[in-house]
C-alpha cells in the first residue's frame, strides 16, 4: 500500500494526481470556489506564468535559466503602448514590442553561448538592465493608453472565454508539440541531457541556446502585451518576481533542473497549482503578506519532490 | 637491507576483467623502486590499493613488517602512505604554507597561527631542498614547482612510502633533473619511492629495483635493475597471450578514403598527416598522452584546429566542426562514453537518432513512425539487448550503449569514415568480438576505419595497418604483415625509438 501510493506520486503522473485530489479537496472545501466567474478569473490570472512557463521549460529543459523575464514583459508591454501612443497603430507598437522582446532574448542567448558566460550572471545583469531601460523610457510612470481598441485585446472574449486565455492554451499546445514533435525540441532535451554528448553527436549547442533564449524574449513580449492591455497601461514595475513564479512552476512541473526533463502537461498542472494557491488564499480572505510564505513553501515542497523523484529514478536504473 | 614495503598475492578484480592476480614483491627500505607495463597492465591498479582508494579482493600489503587494514585514502595518509597522481591535488587560491597545512591547519580557536604556517614549512622546505616561497600562492608555480609542493606535502605528513605516477609527464627536462636531486635525497632518508614511468632512460637513471608488470600479473621482479637490459623489459613488457576473439580476415582495399595532412591544434602541436584506403581498418596505437584521442577530435573538428586540412574521396572539408563532418561523411565514437557519448536520461531510440532524425523530419517536426522504425531496425541489426527502444539508455550496459553510438552514425547511411575511440573499453568479451565483427561488415562496405586503442592486442587483431603515436608525433607506421609487439611497443616508448630503427635481429 505504501509502496504503491509512493509509486503513483513519484512516478511520470504523480504530479498530476497530487493535482486532482487538491483540486477535489478545494472544490468541496472553499465557498465560490468551483464557479464559472472564479475559473476564468483564476485562469486569467495564471496567463502571464503560463505563457512565459512554456519557453521557461525549454530553458530550463536546455540546463539553462532565464532571472530576466519579469524585466522583459514589463519592458514590452511599455514599448507596445508607448509605440502605439506614438505613431496611431496599435500593430506597429504590438511588433515593435514583440522585436523588442526577442532582442532582449538573442543578446542573453548570444552571450552566454557564444561568450560563454554564466546563465544566471548574464540574465541577472540583463534583468536589471532591461527593467532599468523601462523605468527610463516612462520616467518611472505608468504610461496609459491612447487607443481603447488596445484594451480588446484582453477584454475580447471567444465562445465566453477571454482571448488571454485562449492564447494561453494556444501556447501550451504549440509548445507541447515543439518539445515532443520536433527535432528543436528533442535537441533541446539532449542538450540538457548531455551538452557535450550533444555536440559531438552534431547537434549545434551555441545555436539552439541562442534560440531558445531569443524565443524566451518573444514569448515574453507576447506575454507583456496582454498584461498591459489588461492593466490599461504600460507598468515600468509590471511583474516583478515574475521569473521566480514561473521557475517555481516549471519545477513544480516536473522540469529538471539539471535540464533533460520536462513535459508540457507537468508545467500546465504546475502553473495551475501556483494558481489555484493564490485564488484560494484570495477567497479566503489570507493577507497578500502570507501569501509570499506559502508561494515560498510550495517551492521547497516541489523542489524536495524532484529530488524524492530522481533518486527513484536514479534506482530503477 | 631489509624489505620494508611488501605485496602479498594482491588480486583485484572489476567487471569483466581481472586487473590484478596474485601480485607479489617487496621493495627495500631507502629504495626507489621501478614499476612499469603496458597500458592495462595493473599499473594504475596496485597504486589505488596502495592508496587506499580501493581495496584488494585478496593479499595484503605490509609496511615495515607490518600488516596494513587501512580502508581509505586518509587510513593510507596515516600509514604513511602517500600517493602523487598526475592530477596535481592543491588548491590554486591557496599559497605553498596553507597547502601544506591544508586539513589540519595549527592555531588556537579557529584563529590560524600564521607564524607557525610559513615558519614549519620553510624550516622543511629547506631541509627537503625544494626552493620555493611558502608565501607565493600555488597558481603562481610552475607545474614542475607544484610537483615539488605536493612532495613536500607527502613528506610534511611524514610519509614512508610515497608512490609517485608519471610524474615527468609534462615536466620539462630541467625540472625533472630537480625531480630526481630530490628523490635521490629523499632516498638517502630512507623513504621508499615507488616510481611508475614508460620511460625506459628515467627508470635506469633512478630506480634501484623494478617490478614489471603484465596482464594483471608479475611479469618479472628485479632486485638489482643494474643485471637487467632495456630489451630485456621490453621483451617482459609485452608477449601477452592473444586469444582468437579478433575474426579478422584479409579484405580488398580500394582508393584513398581520408587524408588527414598536417593537423595541428592547441593539445597537439606537432602536424600530423596520415590517410586511410577504402575498406582499411587503420589501427592508432600509444601510450596514454601520446595524441591519439586529441587527433581523432581534431579530425573530426570536436576541437577546432590551427592547421592542416582533412578530405574525404578527395574532397577537403570546409570547416572544422561535427555538423560539417557528419555531412561530410566522417564520425566519431568518442572515448569516453559516458561524458561524450549518450545522452543519459534520453531513450534508446532518442540517443540513436540524434543526428539522422534531420533526414525525416521536414520542417523540424519529427515523424515518430519513420523513427521508431529506424531505431528499431538498428537495435535488431546491431543486436543491442534491451527490451524496448524506449528504455533510457544509462540501463544498458557499456557494450549495448556502445552499440546505439554505432547505430547513431549507421543511420545516417552517408558515413565514409569511422573513427572509433577505444571501442571496447569497460566490455565483455561477448560483446567486444561483436563490435569488431560489426567494424569488419562496415570496412567490406568501403568504410575507412580508424581505431583507437590503448590495448596492443587489440589494435595488432583488429587493424590492417597500424600507426604508432609518440609524444604526439607519428612514431611508426607498420603495415599488418610487418606486426610484432615489441617493435610496436618500442616505437611506443619515449626514449628507446632509435631500437625501433635496429635491424629485428638487434632487438633480440
Amino acid at each position: 500500500m505504501m509502496t504503491s501510493l509512493k509509486k503513483l506520486l513519484l512516478g511520470e503522473q504523480g504530479l498530476v494526481v497530487i493535482f486532482a485530489l487538491a483540486f477535489l479537496v478545494v472544490s468541496l472545501t472553499v465557498p465560490n470556489f468551483l464557479t464559472e466567474r472564479n475559473m476564468l478569473g483564476l485562469l486569467q490570472s495564471v496567463v502571464t506564468i503560463g505563457i512565459v512557463a512554456c519557453t521557461m521549460m525549454f530553458c530550463l529543459a536546455s540546463r539553462d535559466f532565464d532571472l530576466s523575464v519579469g524585466s522583459t514583459v514589463a519592458f514590452s508591454g511599455m514599448v507596445a503602448v508607448m509605440a502605439s501612443n506614438a505613431t496611431g497603430s496599435i500593430l506597429l507598437g504590438l511588433v515593435t514590442a514583440l522585436v523588442c522582446g526577442g532582442l532582449v532574448g538573442t543578446v542573453n542567448g548570444v552571450v552566454i553561448a557564444r561568450f560563454r558566460i554564466n546563465a544566471l550572471i548574464t540574465t541577472l545583469a540583463t534583468m536589471q538592465i532591461v527593467r532599468g531601460l523601462a523605468l527610463i523610457a516612462s520616467d518611472g510612470r505608468a504610461v496609459g493608453i491612447n487607443d481603447p481598441s488596445f484594451y480588446q485585446l484582453a477584454l475580447s472574449r471567444f465562445l465566453g472565454i477571454p482571448t488571454p486565455i485562449w492564447v494561453m492554451a494556444l501556447f501550451f499546445v504549440a509548445f507541447g508539440f515543439l518539445l515532443n514533435r520536433t527535432v528543436f525540441g528533442k535537441n533541446t532535451l539532449a542538450i540538457g541531457g548531455n551538452p557535450e554528448a550533444s555536440r559531438l553527436a552534431g547537434v549545434d549547442v551555441a545555436r539552439m541556446r541562442i534560440w531558445i533564449f531569443a524565443l524566451q524574449g518573444l514569448v515574453c513580449a507576447v506575454a507583456g502585451v496582454l498584461l498591459a492591455s489588461r492593466i490599461t497601461s504600460g507598468q515600468p514595475n509590471a511583474a516583478t518576481g515574475l521569473e521566480l513564479s514561473v521557475i517555481s512552476a516549471c519545477v513544480l512541473g516536473g522540469v529538471s533542473l539539471a535540464g533533460g526533463r520536462a513535459a508540457m502537461t507537468g508545467v500546465i498542472v504546475g502553473v495551475l497549482i501556483m494558481g489555484i494557491a493564490e485564488n484560494v488564499m484570495n477567497l479566503l480572505n489570507i493577507q497578500a503578506f502570507y501569501q509570499y510564505v506559502v508561494r515560498g513553501l510550495i517551492l521547497l515542497l516541489a523542489v524536495l519532490l524532484d529530488n524524492l523523484r530522481s533518486s527513484a529514478v536514479g534506482r530503477r536504473a | 637491507m631489509q624489505d620494508f614495503l611488501e605485496f602479498r598475492s594482491i588480486s583485484k578484480g572489476y567487471p569483466g576483467v581481472q586487473a590484478l592476480s596474485n601480485v607479489s614483491f617487496s621493495v627495500r627500505k631507502g629504495a626507489v623502486h621501478g614499476l612499469m607495463g603496458e597500458n592495462g597492465a595493473g599499473k594504475s591498479t596496485l597504486i589505488r590499493v596502495l592508496s587506499g582508494d580501493q581495496s584488494a579482493d585478496t593479499g595484503e600489503i605490509l609496511i615495515d613488517g607490518e600488516q596494513q587494514h587501512y580502508r581509505s585514502v586518509r587510513d593510507a595518509f596515516h600509514a604513511g602512505v602517500i600517493v602523487i597522481h598526475q592530477e596535481l591535488q592543491l588548491v590554486p587560491e591557496l599559497t605553498v604554507a596553507e597547502n601544506l597545512w591544508l586539513g589540519r591547519f595549527p592555531g588556537k580557536a579557529g584563529v590560524i597561527d600564521r607564524q607557525q604556517l610559513t615558519g614549519v614549512v620553510s624550516r622543511k622546505l629547506a631541509e627537503i631542498g625544494i626552493e620555493v616561497d611558502p608565501a607565493a600562492k600555488v597558481a603562481s608555480l610552475s607545474i614542475g614547482e607544484r610537483q615539488m609542493v605536493e612532495i613536500a606535502k607527502a613528506v610534511m605528513l611524514d610519509a614512508r612510502v610515497i608512490a609517485l605516477d608519471e610524474p615527468t609527464s609534462s615536466l620539462s627536462s630541467r625540472e625533472s633533473e630537480i625531480l630526481f636531486a630530490l628523490i635521490d635525497r629523499l632516498r638517502a632518508n630512507g623513504t621508499v619511492i615507488l616510481y611508475v614511468s614508460h620511460r625506459l632512460d628515467e627508470i635506469f637513471r633512478l630506480c634501484d629495483s623494478l617490478t614489471v608488470l603484465r596482464d594483471g600479473k608479475l611479469a618479472s621482479h628485479h632486485p638489482d635493475i643494474s643485471k637487467v637490459t632495456r630489451d630485456q623489459i621490453i621483451s617482459e613488457m609485452v608477449g601477452r597471450e592473444i586469444a582468437n576473439i579478433w575474426g579478422w580476415r584479409e579484405r580488398s582495399l580500394g582508393e584513398e578514403r581520408l587524408r588527414v595532412e598536417g593537423i595541428s591544434g592547441p593539445k597537439l602541436r606537432h602536424p600530423l598527416s596520415f590517410s586511410v584506403r577504402r575498406g582499411e581498418i587503420l589501427g592508432f596505437f600509444g601510450l596514454i598522452g601520446a595524441g591519439r584521442s586529441e587527433m581523432a577530435r581534431l579530425v573530426y573538428g570536436a576541437d577546432a584546429r590551427d592547421k592542416g586540412t582533412v578530405s574525404v574521396d578527395g574532397v577537403a572539408i570546409e570547416a572544422d566542426s561535427p555538423p560539417h563532418s557528419i555531412r561530410s561523411g566522417i564520425v566519431l565514437c568518442p572515448e569516453d562514453r559516458k561524458f561524450d557519448g549518450i545522452v543519459q536520461g534520453r531513450s534508446i531510440e532518442e540517443n540513436m537518432t540524434i543526428s539522422s532524425r534531420r533526414h525525416f523530419s521536414p520542417f523540424g517536426i519529427i515523424n515518430p513512425k519513420k523513427e521508431g522504425a529506424l531505431a528499431d531496425k538498428f537495435i535488431a541489426k546491431l543486436r543491442v539487448r534491451t527490451p524496448s527502444r524506449r528504455q533510457d539508455i544509462i540501463n544498458l550496459s557499456g557494450g549495448n550503449q556502445q552499440k546505439v553510438i554505432l547505430g547513431r552514425w549507421l543511420s545516417e547511411e552517408g558515413v565514409k569514415v569511422l573513427v572509433i575511440d577505444e571501442p571496447t573499453r569497460g566490455i565483455d568479451v561477448g560483446a567486444k568480438s561483436e563490435i569488431y565483427e560489426i567494424l569488419y561488415e562496415l570496412a567490406a562496405d568501403g568504410m575507412a576505419i580508424v581505431v583507437i586503442s590503448s590495448e596492443l592486442p587489440e589494435v595488432m587483431g583488429v587493424a590492417d595497418r597500424i600507426v604508432v603515436m609518440c609524444e604526439g608525433r607519428v612514431a611508426a607506421d607498420i603495415p599488418r604483415v610487418e606486426f610484432d609487439e615489441r617493435r610496436i611497443l618500442a616505437a611506443a616508448l619515449p626514449d628507446v625509438q632509435n631500437s625501433n630503427t635496429l635491424p629485428h635481429a638487434q632487438v633480440r
